[in-house]
């Protein structure tokens, strides 16, 4: 069936015909067509944000703990150039998003009229594809095409650029299953000969490892699910990188912790020392292999993506699969169950013996003593105060994203939103808002440091007005505290611009906006401050002031390969001895 | 590894790739690249080899089916097999890609460039030039009392040879279209 409306009819009918309960975005001249007609209905909800790039981020809160994409309308110019960071953040991260942006009008284009930007030539290398539509006729096929490029295959940000005049004129409407996808349909599954010979190395491993990635998360719940039935039947161990977090639980016995830069002394020498490398959506990122020529020396390696540019990009791989973790998972496992479900159970048996006593070094020890709060103690009791309970975790960049990583455990896939390949300080507040209003009665917590925290407060607003109860759960040290721990091991103690002057007091601030606010700083009230924070029916700013000084270990240094990580006691050694690579 | 019992890097199947992905030496190759003609494809193409510190030697392009607004692009890129590789993926996974055919590979690709050359010049020079453009089959396409326009089509390095014994001879201007290449046979 088709019909006839205006162009902005179309976005919001396109928008209900694709499931879109709510849009994140800011008006303008150029969309004021559009708003026009989110005026006159009720099915899409829309979040009023305060600065486009938190309605990006909102937007990628919203797909990563959903799986569905997240939407976001932004004017003209500044509205579009405002979102080029989130959308280079959902670009980095594979998270599927649909952004509309306003445009001055077709006729106008190339006159640098009032609010216009090249925005399609600005988000090109940002989003996975984008379109600009100069015919209205043609506005409702793009529309649905974008839907499908964002979500199909590896996940992405798209852009679909609207002229105001492509907004008023009316076109026809045409319905999302006559448009044209065939056109882009990556390859989801293997081929037999490479499952065979996957399942044969599985028989064979002596020391295997299963290394996961947000790629298990993208792939869908069942994709996690066939992940835990593998893992446990086969009794291999596991990591995951940052983004891929909660496809396996952390309380899961085959679980070894996060690897990479500040991963568990465990999970990256078990990397190091594995004769078989099982990847599964993961991309060999920086933070990831430490030198690249000293990665995992004597291992075959098999990589799973769905994005072939991913394969060999990094790391040269020995068994190279194209196809999607969930597709594959499933054919590895029938035809692994199918050949007598064999390991090499004595090899096994050696090997976790080996990890075990990695794993007696203890690598995220600290001292909680003294009258200051340690960050990674406040983790500990956040997480010993919620555990049990389904909730969202969020958080910005930094040291205290790495303690979140390393001291919070998830058991579940999309309970985890965290900026991984950008690394956007600012990322956490606004994304845990996108969650909340996907999940209104879920608890959602940003675990904030005080400096990206304030790269996006001005969305309290946003949190009030639209009854988001988030919690922002800051561990203020009153420092770039990531930024000051490589001043102190790797720059010689000069600590260049790395603390924050001039902070708030956060508990008026959060006053001022109708929030509650709660400072903590000794250790003794801690837990009781923690349930307050729990325990209360709205948005809550947590100034939990923690130790100025603290480190985060174990650490990689950059340029170190797995094999000669930093515990905390190897830091003043370190320091002596470093030289800047 | 060794309970494996498989060679790093080789394997039984011919589904994998057994070329040497460590090796240093960079070679060119000749890439097709068949796309949508929409606004924007090359752009994509360009900022792609741009954005991740490729190297462009040569770049042609044209609408080939009009019915089927499919463009091909041929572009001559040099690297490492690695890199060669991974240019290839990259290209592979734009949206508006069907898709990417490296004629090096594949065959020992038919490769024509056409070139345009200006010579000006009198008396003994004059005829040199022409004796040698009969030579390298180059036609007379525009003519004064004191200069030629040459047309030549053949490979980029024929069209290299006829520029550099036309310099002397009072070259004076050279448009190139880079090269066009199909494979052979079928």
């Amino acid at each position: 069936m088709s019909r006839q409306m205006t162009g902005a009819k179309m976005v919001v009918q396109a928008l209900k015909d694709h499931g879109v309960d709510t849009i994140f975005g800011y008006p303008g001249g150029a969309v004021l067509p559009i708003y026009d007609e989110i005026f006159q209905q009720n099915d899409v909800k829309h979040i009023l944000v305060r600065h486009e790039q938190a309605a990006v981020h909102m937007a990628e809160g919203y797909a990563r703990s959903t799986g569905k994409p997240g939407c976001v309308l932004v004017t003209s110019g500044p509205g579009a150039t405002n979102a080029v960071t989130g959308l280079t953040d959902a670009l980095l991260d594979s998270i599927p998003l649909v952004v509309f942006s306003g445009q001055v009008p077709t006729f106008m284009i190339g006159t640098d009229g009032f609010q216009e930007a090249d925005t399609i030539g600005i988000t090109r290398p940002c989003t996975k594809h984008n379109w600009l539509v100069k015919d209205t006729e043609k506005l409702a096929e793009t529309i649905h095409q974008a839907f499908h490029v964002a979500t199909t295959g590896r996940p992405g940000p798209v852009l679909i650029d609207l002229p105001k005049d492509v907004q008023f004129a009316t076109g026809t409407y045409t319905e999302p299953k006559t448009a044209r996808v065939d056109h882009y349909q990556p390859r989801v599954k293997a081929s037999i000969e490479q499952i065979n010979d996957l399942v044969a190395l599985i028989e064979k491993a002596e020391r295997p490892i299963f290394y996961t990635g947000g790629g298990v998360i993208n792939s869908g719940p069942g994709a996690s699910q066939l992940l835990r039935e593998l893992v446990d039947a086969t009794g291999f161990p596991i990591t995951s990188t940052l983004m891929g977090l909660g496809a396996y639980p952390a309380s899961g016995k085959n679980w070894l912790g996060m690897l990479g830069m500040h991963g568990l002394y465990e999970a990256n020498l078990a990397m190091h020392g594995c004769d078989l490398m099982i990847n599964l959506g993961a991309r060999f990122d920086d933070r990831i292999t430490g030198r690249i020529s000293d990665f995992s020396p004597d291992s075959f390696k098999v990589h799973v993506d769905i994005d072939a540019s991913s394969i060999n990009k990094v790391i040269t791989v020995n068994l190279p699969i194209v196809g999607d973790v969930g597709h594959v998972l499933e054919d590895v496992l029938k035809v692994w169950k199918a050949r007598g479900r064999k390991v090499n159970k004595e090899g096994l048996a050696k090997w976790w013996k080996q990890i075990a006593e990695w794993q007696a070094v203890n690598c995220l020890a600290y001292e909680q003593k003294g009258k200051s709060i340690k960050p990674q103690y406040a983790l500990q009791r956040l997480e010993a105060l919620t555990k049990g309970m389904d909730r969202y975790i969020t958080t910005e960049v930094g040291q205290h994203q790495m303690w979140a990583a390393q001291f919070l455990g998830f058991e579940a896939p999309n309970r985890w939103m965290t900026s991984g390949g950008l690394g956007t300080m600012g990322y956490g507040f606004p994304a845990s808002i996108g969650v909340q209003m996907a999940h209104p009665d879920a608890l959602v917590i940003n675990v904030a440091g005080e400096a990206s925290w304030l790269m996006n407060m001005q969305e309290m607003g946003t949190a009030t007005q639209f009854r988001a109860p988030v919690k922002q759960f800051i561990l203020n040290n009153e420092r770039l505290g990531m930024v000051r721990q490589w001043q102190e091991l790797l720059h010689g103690e000069r600590y260049s611009h790395s603390w924050s002057e001039s902070l708030p007091d956060f508990v008026k601030l959060a006053e001022s906006f109708g929030w509650k606010g709660i400072r903590c700083e000794n250790p003794d009230d801690l837990d009781e401050a923690i349930k307050e924070m729990l325990a209360y029916d709205g948005p809550v700013l947590f100034d939990c002031l923690v130790e100025k000084h603290e480190n985060c270990f174990p650490m990689i240094p950059s340029g170190k390969p797995h094999n000669e990580m930093l515990l905390a006691a190897d830091a003043e050694a370190f320091k002596e001895g470093a030289t800047l690579v | 590894m060794a309970a494996l019992n498989i060679k790093q890097g080789s394997s039984s199947h011919s589904a994998y790739d057994l070329r040497d992905f460590h090796s240093e030496v960079e070679s060119s190759h000749t890439l097709a690249v068949i796309v949508d003609n929409e606004a924007g494809v090359l752009a994509r193409v360009i900022g792609l080899f741009s954005g991740r510190g490729y190297n462009i030697d040569s770049l042609t392009v044209a609408e080939i089916d009009h019915k089927g607004h499919r463009s091909r692009i041929t572009i001559v890129t040099r690297g490492t097999m690695a890199v060669i590789d991974q240019i290839k993926a990259q290209l592979g996974r734009i949206v508006p890609v069907h898709e990417v055919i490296d004629l090096t590979i594949e065959s020992q690709p038919v490769e024509r460039e056409l070139a345009l050359f200006k010579v000006a010049g009198t008396g003994d020079k004059r005829i040199e030039a022409l004796r040698l453009a009969e030579i390298f089959r180059a036609n007379v396409v525009d003519s004064t009392l004191e200069s030629f326009v040459f047309e030549m089509t053949g490979t980029s390095e024929k069209i290299d040879a006829f520029a550099e014994l036309m310099r002397p001879l009072g070259l004076i201007d050279v448009a190139r279209t880079g090269v066009a290449a199909l494979p052979r046979g079928l």
